[in-house]
């Protein structure tokens, strides 16, 4: 009884920590976004003594409601496009048998890790050559590439997991594989599409490598890119770019207060194969 | 007699309707998977394919390995490199810290909730936020530095991120700290839903936390633990531009104390207008990914194996 009652303080005291320090940077980051200056530098961990908004005033200028325009076009169009591809090519994976299915889905799994670098210069030349460069489609329509092997991955595992049972009575029924996919399959699929939407959208808001060198046109910077460079330009006034940091990470923190169910589920979906 | 006979022909029927079926069956799959494979092929397989091209000329003219010669003679890309290979070894941390945090939130009932939420929050921030939030926390006068000399720890401030022998290593922290959530996240939820009786025989037994979970946990979630392994040393030699480019201004230093292959493929094409050597350089670096997946593949499908045996 005492030897668990000492381990169960020592948990705590660990979780403790380790919560401490994971929240401490978002801290510093709010709570800086309100100090000035002077106040950031000398007591960086202290509350702020009043709301400043100074900061907020001066990152949201110039250009940066373009830049959470430019970021919310791109992250929607591109987790769209991509659920609607993935949820057809999953389908039909899933559903119709044919020779060489398991080698085809076995590299569609590998090109998952291809480092996006490799991708950069072959695209980029084509991006120059077409005058796509800092335009939002050709960053939607890579992005959407990029999502896609493990977006149909995902819904492939699940859709295989349909009990055939179901599906038979719809072709029974004399539906054809569109009607029973629409009005069967996809109903079926709340939990799983949601989930692929969350991770997409983490993935594509927090992208910075192809943003950076598609999106070259100051107006038509994603966030990410647009903040990256307010560092250099506002460095003599942190709590500015803690502002603006600020701004870029509330979407995603509201995401995820409301669909932490849907991160974990997407985020655990990858490694649970074969069990 | 009757029966034997309809059952044959049922067969008969079954085995002629078999080659039509799987055709049409493929042309189906074809119309549904197309748009997809479509966009694949263009983004993968065009640049995959023009890399490699590209990486064998210069100027349009067919050069041979120059250009991979060119690149694995500049000490810059040899150092880049090294320093991938250096960032593997935060992932060993990485599994450590991530199975230990795991098991004693599956240990934890009161407040688990909480602890989860807080410790899986890095995984989801931005990059760039938190590549700037820690560049500010890092700095010679910055949080870090203030707190420790608050405790009494003067000795151990240090200017951890303009130090070249140190800065490394506090990048390293710095994808330590937001990758760790990830790992607790996966293992947490294989253990959860390992069955009850697992457990049982250990708690009879009156095992400790340690050995308990050593000797029954680690087994059971080897396929995760591996798993975790892979994608982080994947992250640590192909994915760690952002944190990079952002924590040191898109140069690498200082010096080149956190040059990566990520950095100086990007800095070649883009900012020495060299898309020859760049391109010889991502190959090497696709080489170096392709050998990992393989690696991957290799062991989970021999642990897939040893599930279905058991």
């Amino acid at each position: 009884m005492q030897r668990s009652k000492i381990e169960a303080t020592f948990r705590y005291l660990l979780l403790s920590f380790v919560a401490f320090t994971a929240l401490v940077p978002a801290y510093i980051m709010f709570s800086g976004s309100f100090k000035s200056q002077g106040e950031f530098l000398n007591s960086p961990f202290g509350l702020p003594k009043s709301l400043n908004f100074g900061g907020y005033q001066s990152a949201w200028t110039d250009n940066f409601p373009n830049w959470l325009t430019n970021s919310f076009l791109i992250v929607t169009g591109a987790v769209v496009l991509t659920e609607i591809l993935a949820a057809l090519a999953a389908w039909g994976f899933a559903r119709f048998p044919f020779k060489g299915r398991e080698t085809i889905l076995g590299i569609m799994v590998s090109l998952m890790v291809v480092p996006p670098v490799v991708l950069l210069i072959p695209l980029f030349q084509l991006g120059v050559e077409l005058t796509l460069i800092s335009t939002l489609r050709l960053v939607i329509l890579i992005y959407v590439g990029l999502m896609l092997p493990f977006s149909i991955y995902m819904l492939t595992n699940f859709f295989k997991s349909i009990p055939e049972s179901i599906l038979e009575s719809a072709s029974i029924d004399g539906a054809s594989s569109w009607r029973t996919f629409r009005s069967i399959v996809l109903p079926l699929s709340g939990a799983p599409l949601a989930t692929l939407a969350v991770v997409n959208l983490l993935w594509a808001w927090n992208e910075l490598l192809l943003a950076l060198v598609f999106l070259q046109n100051n107006e038509k910077k994603t966030l990410m890119v647009g903040i990256t460079g307010f560092q250099s330009r506002y460095s003599l006034d942190i709590p500015t770019v803690m502002a603006g940091m600020s701004i870029a990470t509330l979407p995603l923190v509201i995401a995820y207060l409301f669909g932490q169910r849907f991160f974990i589920a997407g985020l655990t979906a990858g490694s649970t194969k074969g069990e | 007699m009757k029966l034997a006979s309809s059952k044959s022909v049922a067969a008969d029927v079954h085995i002629r309707q078999r080659p039509t079926l799987a055709g049409r069956s493929s042309r189906e799959a074809l119309f549904w998977i197309a748009p997809a494979a479509l966009v694949i092929l263009f983004i993968f397989g065009y640049s995959v394919v023009s890399v490699l091209i590209q990486s064998f000329r210069y100027d349009g003219d067919w050069v041979g390995f120059e250009n991979f010669a060119i690149v694995i003679t500049d000490p810059l890309f040899l150092t880049a490199l090294k320093h991938n290979g250096l960032l593997l070894l935060a992932v060993p941390v990485l599994i450590v810290l991530a199975f230990t945090l795991a098991i004693t939130l599956f240990e934890t009932r009161a407040g688990m909730r909480f602890y989860r939420s807080a410790i899986f929050l890095p995984y989801v921030l931005p990059i760039p936020v938190v590549a700037v939030v820690f560049g500010q926390i890092y700095q010679l006068h910055g949080a870090l530095n203030i707190f420790l000399k608050s405790v009494g720890l003067d000795s151990l401030a240090k200017d951890w991120l303009g130090d070249p022998q140190i800065a490394l290593g506090t990048m390293s922290s710095v994808i330590i700290w937001k990758e760790v959530g990830f790992g607790v996240i996966l293992m947490l939820a294989h253990i959860i839903s390992l069955p009850n009786e697992t457990y049982e025989a250990a708690r009879i037994d009156g095992a400790g936390f340690w050995r308990t979970h050593l000797s029954i946990t680690r087994p059971a979630i080897l396929n995760t633990i591996i798993f975790y392994g892979v994608i982080e040393a994947i992250t640590m030699v192909s994915w760690v531009f952002n944190y990079v480019y952002v924590m040191s201004n898109g140069l690498g230093g200082p010096g080149n104390a956190t040059m990566v292959s990520e950095l100086y493929i990007y800095r070649s094409a883009f900012q020495n207008k060299a898309p020859e050597l760049a391109a010889a350089a991502a190959v090497f670096l696709f080489i170096a990914t392709l050998v990992l997946m393989i690696a991957f593949f290799r062991i989970q499908r021999r642990s897939i194996a040893g599930t279905f045996n058991r």
